[in-house]
């Protein structure tokens, strides 16, 4: 039996406690996030965009206290920007210095300072690290959100296998460096390519969706307190019959959150059919959307 | 874990494996770990946990949840509330005139409240009174979803739900969708507690080797249902969109071309004059034209429509598309693919132009071959690629070997998708193999195939 975790203490923990510092969570996302810190195990969160995967590591981060560091993938990122690189320009800076110093040694005979400079440079002190790197040797406890991980290439994939099954670092002129005291890791994806499975093997896995009329209703008011409870029913409801529609891209809940704000901000207070079509374009960002959405929802018929 | 628990654990698991599901040893660990630090006495807090560590596809869930019910169910037999029961109704009461009219009535209540908990219970207690049969002979089961469907009739309540719906002061069409979505979660529940109940009689194992679905990436197109097709043509674009990023990313890789000189020593300059790193041209991406070709007589329309909607998908990963349709007719439809076009609305407007692929309707693919080799042969060029889409049956009708061999040899390549097992080819009237030894000739059945078909040879 594991020591109990030092992030939540039970499913029921981690719900109160995220939904206390404004995040939402649903029991499969309280159990999973709890799941997550007792095993020590990343959490692979999946989902639409804009369903609030990075606002759960964020969220985490803030009830536990810990420093949230991210790393945000992209097409092209490797080693150098995710791991640790070394500081060429001060090294060959170093080396120069250490030539000169040497030829001078020579001509005047005075004893040599810096002999061997070829293991002189290979040090900590010449180490840039780099987000995976940080969160490994921090003793504090950490959060780290390894943002968009569908976006890089492949090869980035296989560096992660490391640092998350062992939570460790093999850097070839230094040795390995293993974690101080374990992260707890986010990945999160759109799914717009599919992880390999030595990746998802090692990670819990967690799909975030749309969430259902009622819990929306919940985070809309929560975050825009500002908002009628009948015209945040109202928009819920719209949003839900808009994501029933065959759209290029549904609207997301930081969508209904916006169009939230921009309703109390217009202070519009009845979502008519007339305010919809008016501010439509808060939510739906494709113009063959918009068409859809007008003729389907028959707003200025 | 006592050995009932373990033995019940590796069963699930080998369902889940028998589903098409990969769960590794690892993720076997990794479930009796998260098990081990869970309270047990919520369902779903084990559900999610099963989930977390084993079901790493969106797409699975699916078939998870359904085994899931049948390995760890709800109750068992008519659950804690019927044996607390003092008196025990005697059984003709349970099911007679007065009992289903007093249960439809509870139902369309329930229904009409949208109360979840309710519409579960009621879903037990339907099928135990009336989807019973008892007296069958050993190896049928005895309980059914469709008889207690058959007798009970919940369709017949839809209006009632709408009504009370509109009531509440929702809008006509809106109520009506709502009132189908609730009926379609009863049905489910319905479904799903008489599955629960043969697992408990004949063992999870009967159950879950003929009651669960595969999921909606590997069913057959030419079986699927009509919600099953609803549900994968809102998989098309999802697909699209990750055949996409993965072909971008994929070309990038390989785009390293020869050495930029005056680059990489600009770069040096930055480092002391040591090139540390070197810099290349980008390489000139190559881009396929392609002429799709698709047979689509009833038996074959479906697949031909998705493929043809993930081609235009993915168009801008090809130079050019051209869309023909035949029956024994052949008719272009490349301009009902506008760039932005709505998929329901173009595969409307592709199924009011088949009538223009037929003549006769009775599906002749030589005919068609000839018929494009006279109109169209001006379509296939040197860095075309041809794909035809269809099963090869042809009716018994001549096959024209030799047309479809000039077309093949005036285009870069040429493909054959046949959306049938490949065990049924060249049965009946398939002339598959013939046209297969023109043409190389690919099975592609389901979404996945298809997908990887698109990415490993197309583009």
């Amino acid at each position: 039996m594991p020591q109990p975790s030092s992030w939540f203490s039970s499913p029921d923990d981690a719900a109160t406690r995220l939904s206390a510092s404004g995040y939402l969570a649903d029991t499969a996302t309280a159990t999973t996030a709890y799941l997550a810190g007792a095993l020590e195990k990343p959490l692979l969160v999946e989902g639409p965009a804009g369903v609030g995967k990075t606002e759960l590591a964020k969220a985490v981060a803030r009830v536990t206290d810990a420093e949230l560091i991210r790393l945000q993938c992209y097409e092209g990122l490797d080693e150098a920007r995710a791991l640790y690189e070394w500081n060429y320009k001060k090294q060959l800076l170093f080396i120069q210095a250490a030539t000169v110093s040497r030829e001078a040694t020579a001509t005047t005979g005075l004893p040599q300072s810096v002999q061997d400079w070829e293991s002189g440079i290979f040090t900590e002190e010449f180490l840039l690290t780099r987000p995976l790197l940080t969160a490994i040797r921090r003793d504090q406890p950490t959060v780290l959100l390894v943002d968009e991980v569908d976006k890089t290439d492949v090869e980035v994939e296989g560096l992660l296998l490391e640092v998350l099954s062992d939570f460790q670092v093999t850097i070839p002129e230094l040795g390995t460096v293993s974690a101080v005291r374990r992260p707890f890791v986010v990945l999160t994806s759109n799914a717009s390519r599919e992880l390999s499975e030595a990746v998802k093997r090692r990670c819990l896995y967690l799909h975030l969706d749309y969430p259902d009329a009622e819990r929306e209703r919940e985070i809309v008011t929560s975050q825009v307190p500002d908002l009628e409870e009948r015209v945040a029913g109202r928009l819920v409801e719209t949003i839900g019959r808009l994501r029933d529609l065959e759209l290029k891209k549904a609207p997301s809940i930081a969508e209904s959150v916006d169009w939230a704000r921009t309703l109390v901000a217009l202070e519009i207070g009845e979502l008519d059919e007339k305010a919809i079509a008016d501010t439509l374009g808060v939510v739906l960002k494709h113009s063959s959307d918009q068409e859809k959405a007008v003729k389907e929802l028959r707003l200025r018929s | 874990m006592t050995s009932g628990l373990v033995d019940r654990h590796i069963g699930f698991l080998e369902a889940l494996r028998a589903a098409g599901m990969s769960v590794s040893l690892a993720e076997d660990l990794d479930a009796i770990g998260a098990l081990s630090v869970l309270p047990w006495s919520e369902r779903e807090t084990v559900r999610a946990a099963y989930a977390a560590t084993l079901v790493k596809k969106q797409t699975q869930r699916p078939t998870f949840d359904a085994l899931f019910d049948v390995y760890f169910p709800r109750m068992v037999g008519d659950g804690v509330r019927r044996d607390a029961d003092d008196q025990p109704e005697p059984a003709a009461a349970r099911d007679n005139a007065a009992a289903l009219a007093a249960f439809r009535e509870q139902l369309a209540d329930a229904l009409a409240e949208g109360d979840q908990q309710a519409m579960l219970e009621l879903a037990a207690e339907m099928i135990a009174r009336f989807g019973a049969m008892p007296g069958r002979g050993p190896g049928l089961s005895s309980w059914s979803a469709y008889t207690a469907m058959q007798r009970v009739a919940p369709n017949e309540l839809v209006d009632r739900i709408v009504a009370a719906l509109l009531a509440d002061g929702r809008a006509d069409d809106d109520a009506r969708r709502e009132a189908g979505r609730r009926m379609g979660g009863f049905t489910a529940m319905v479904e799903a507690d008489a599955r629960r109940r043969i697992a408990e009689e004949k063992g999870p194992e009967h159950v879950a080797s003929v009651a669960v679905k595969p999921s909606i990436d590997r069913l057959d197109f030419t079986a699927a249902r009509r919600s099953d097709l609803e549900q994968m043509r809102r998989e098309i674009y999802p697909l699209a969109r990750r055949l996409a990023t993965r072909l971008t990313q994929e070309h990038h890789a390989k785009r390293r071309g020869p050495l930029d000189f005056r680059r990489t020593v600009r770069a040096s300059v930055s480092t002391g004059g040591v090139p540390l790193e070197t810099h290349h041209r980008p390489k000139r991406p190559h881009r396929t034209e392609l002429v799709v070709l698709c047979d689509v007589s009833g038996s074959v329309a479906n697949f031909a429509q998705f493929t043809l909607l993930l081609v235009y998908a993915l168009r801008d990963q090809f130079e050019k598309v051209r869309a023909f349709t035949f029956i024994d007719h052949v008719h272009e439809v490349t301009h009902h693919f506008k760039p932005g076009a709505d998929p329901g609305d173009v595969l409307t407007d592709l199924a009011a132009a088949t009538a223009h692929a037929a003549l006769w309707g009775r599906t002749n693919y030589g005919r068609a071959l000839v018929k494009f080799e006279e109109s169209y042969a001006d379509a296939l060029g040197p860095r075309s690629s041809l794909l035809i889409l269809g099963d090869a049956r042809s009716n018994y009708s001549d096959l024209h070997l030799d047309v479809l061999e000039r077309l093949a040899g005036s285009a870069r390549h040429a493909w054959w998708l046949n959306p049938e097992h490949r065990r049924h080819w060249d049965t009946g009237d398939s002339a598959a193999s013939k046209y297969a030894a023109v043409v190389p000739m690919v099975e592609c059945r389901n979404l996945t195939q298809l997908g990887e078909f698109v990415h490993d040879t197309l583009a």
